[in-house]
């Protein structure tokens, strides 16, 4: 019998096997932010075990709010600072060099085909676009992480998810995920892996993939998975040039983590996405999604450009393209924030700041800021705000506060109507 | 350390609670558990439910629906039932973050089926309350009303039975990693 992508993985990291269906794994990542770290560190103190396993493993970013908005915050990021500085922990992104968590270390080639990583944040998911295992954990689980590289997991089946035909120009992987999310329901994939196969994923970027995995934890799921192929060597061949003679010899190392065609899913899904248009969640749950048009009616107080799931350049790229020679609506207000450095710059060389500040957009620093309504952009009581994120919670981005999720050219389009709009048909 | 299990429920009657209703982001600023106390379900969306009201403040166990926990990977949803001393939960499913973080604390995330969450449920409503013991070596809730006492065996996996017993996570991969 074959093997699943995770399956792989689990069999080529596990430690232990303590009890049947409970596998420990060692970790070749263990990523670090701001909010949930702190406390990880101050139990280990506590405990007299201020120590971690391997400093070069460990990465760290103060991304959630940054630069800090408070007192509380600017000793949670100190917390983290004085910590990283105290472990010599290189891979630390501070203020002015830091990003979002899972757009920054992706794109600082940190996760590869075939590796495990955890993070004390939910949509950790994300970096399986790469065909690697990816999973959000708590407090507990990070710390032990830090403390020993393990995690301990009940090895989740797998659900294949097979993405067919063509995707219509002005739609894009936030539209097939958030109708995927429709289709599976908020529990759908508990416990289980999404794995995406299909014409349709090997055509995305890896921007594109890791919008698609990025929500994989709104069904449930563990870990989004894409499958290993040239656009991922592509996209690392940056980082990797130096270990492999060429991009044939990677793709070759890289592929053995790829799933065998006679592996055994819990389930196998197939949706043929050529008739797919824009779509947008209403409600609380992000699996009350229905198409942009049939939404045309919803007044919109903000709008939010940015974040892990579509805060990338190409997102930019895709909302500067609507937003091109138009304003945005007198009745609401427009925020984007680039998810990384980089992304800034890259977006400020192509023109695309211009446009959004001549659309009459506030342009952020990277950060998540107003995603889980803490900084830059909150909503007040009983505003609806239109963003490019990926949880619609009540209260997410502020008490009271309504959230619409959806793409970067639907948030752009919505921008410059002041209503959800498709922007096919502007 | 070791935790105690059982006592008055309080009955949360949706499915899908997620962690930012059990604990808003803006609170997620603190640095001590202690500190989140006052904030316990503050954005539950539940008819009738009240954040400020006795019944809360008196519970040892949340009974509730599927899909309990989901959202945020935070921790600071155990916590937040931890300092209020609330170490068992009952729910038809989990989210699978929140359940695995409960048994990282030592505490219990227990599952039932519906019907027996149902008897629960109608039980509290009959009678205004209910308190519920945790067997956890039996591996049986037992619910008191005014009626007649309830009892109902739950599944545990050996390893989420060795992280109740040891304490929580960190002893228990202290000990062995
Ligand atoms: S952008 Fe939003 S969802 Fe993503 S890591 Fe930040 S807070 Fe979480």
């Amino acid at each position: 019998m074959g093997r699943t992508t995770a399956e792989k993985i689990f069999a080529a990291h596990l430690r232990d096997e303590p009890f049947p269906g409970t596998k420990v794994l060692d970790l070749d990542r263990v990523l670090c932010h701001e909010i949930t770290t702190p406390v990880a560190i101050a139990d280990l103190e506590w405990r007299g075990k201020d120590r971690v396993y391997d400093n070069t493993k460990i990465k760290a970013v103060i991304d959630h709010v940054t630069p800090a908005k408070d007192s509380k915050t600017a000793l949670q990021a100190k917390i983290l600072r004085d910590w990283s500085r105290r472990h010599d922990i290189k891979d630390f992104f501070d203020v002015g060099r830091n990003g979002v968590c899972h757009a920054l270390f992706p794109e600082k080639g940190y996760i590869r085909p075939g590796f495990t990583a955890i993070m004390g944040d939910s949509h950790t998911c994300t970096h399986g676009a790469f065909g690697a295992f990816a999973a959000g954990v708590g407090t507990t689980d990070l710390e032990v992480g830090i403390l020993k590289g393990v995690c301990a997991f009940r090895e989740p089946k797998t659900i294949r998810i097979n993405l067919t035909g063509n995707l219509q120009p002005g739609v894009y992987a936030k539209d097939v995920i958030l109708f995927v999310i429709g289709e599976l329901g908020v529990n759908g994939a508990t416990d289980r892996v999404l794995e995406f196969h299909g014409p349709v994923v090997e055509a995305m970027s890896m921007d594109a993939r890791m919008t698609l995995c990025n929500m994989a934890i709104e069904a449930g799921g563990t870990c989004g998975i894409c499958q290993p192929d040239m656009v991922t060597v592509d996209y690392l061949w940056p980082f990797i040039e130096d270990e492999f003679a060429n991009k044939e010899a990677a793709l070759e190392e890289y592929s053995q983590w790829c799933a065998d065609a006679d592996a055994d899913y819990d389930k196998i899904l197939e949706y043929d996405v050529t008739s797919l248009v824009p779509h947008v969640t209403f409600g609380y749950k992000p699996d009350c999604v229905k198409p942009a048009s049939e939404m045309s009616e919803t007044k919109i107080d903000q709008v939010y450009i940015g974040t892990c799931t579509n805060g990338r350049i190409e997102d930019l790229r895709q909302a500067a393209e609507v937003l091109q020679g138009r304003k945005i609506a007198d009745s609401l207000r427009g925020i984007v924030s680039p998810a990384t450095p980089k992304i800034f710059q890259e977006a400020l060389s192509e023109g695309l700041i211009q446009i959004f500040m001549d659309a009459g957009f506030c342009v952020t620093n990277p950060t998540c800021g107003a995603c889980l309504g803490m900084s830059n952009g909150v909503l007040a009581e009983g505003e609806a705000c239109a963003s490019t994120s990926n949880r619609n919670f009540n209260g997410r981005m502020g008490k009271g506060g309504t959230v619409h999720l959806m793409s970067p050219a639907t948030a752009a389009a919505t921008a410059i109507t002041g209503v959800i709009t498709d922007a096919r048909s502007l | 350390m070791k935790k105690t299990f059982g006592g008055p429920a309080i009955v949360l009657d949706r499915s899908d609670i997620n962690t930012d209703e059990i604990i808003p982001a803006k609170y997620l600023t603190e640095v001590t558990k202690e500190a989140l106390k006052p904030y316990c379900l503050e954005d539950l969306k539940l008819e009738g439910f009240d954040a400020n009201g006795e019944v809360l403040k008196k519970a040892r166990v949340v009974v509730t629906r599927e899909n309990f926990g989901c959202g945020s990977s935070r921790e600071h949803a155990p916590w937040v039932f931890e300092v209020n001393d609330i170490h068992t939960v009952i729910a038809e499913s989990y989210a699978r973050i929140f359940r695995q973080n409960m048994f990282n604390c030592g505490m219990l995330a227990i599952e039932l089926p519906k019907s027996d969450i149902d008897a629960l449920m109608l039980e509290k409503d009959a009678n205004g309350a209910i308190d519920i013991q945790v067997q956890l070596q039996e591996q049986k809730v037992v619910a008191k009303g005014n009626g007649q006492e309830m009892s109902f065996v739950f599944e545990i996996s050996p390893f989420d039975k060795a992280l109740v017993e040891a304490g929580g996570w960190v002893e228990y991969a202290d000990a062995r990693y």
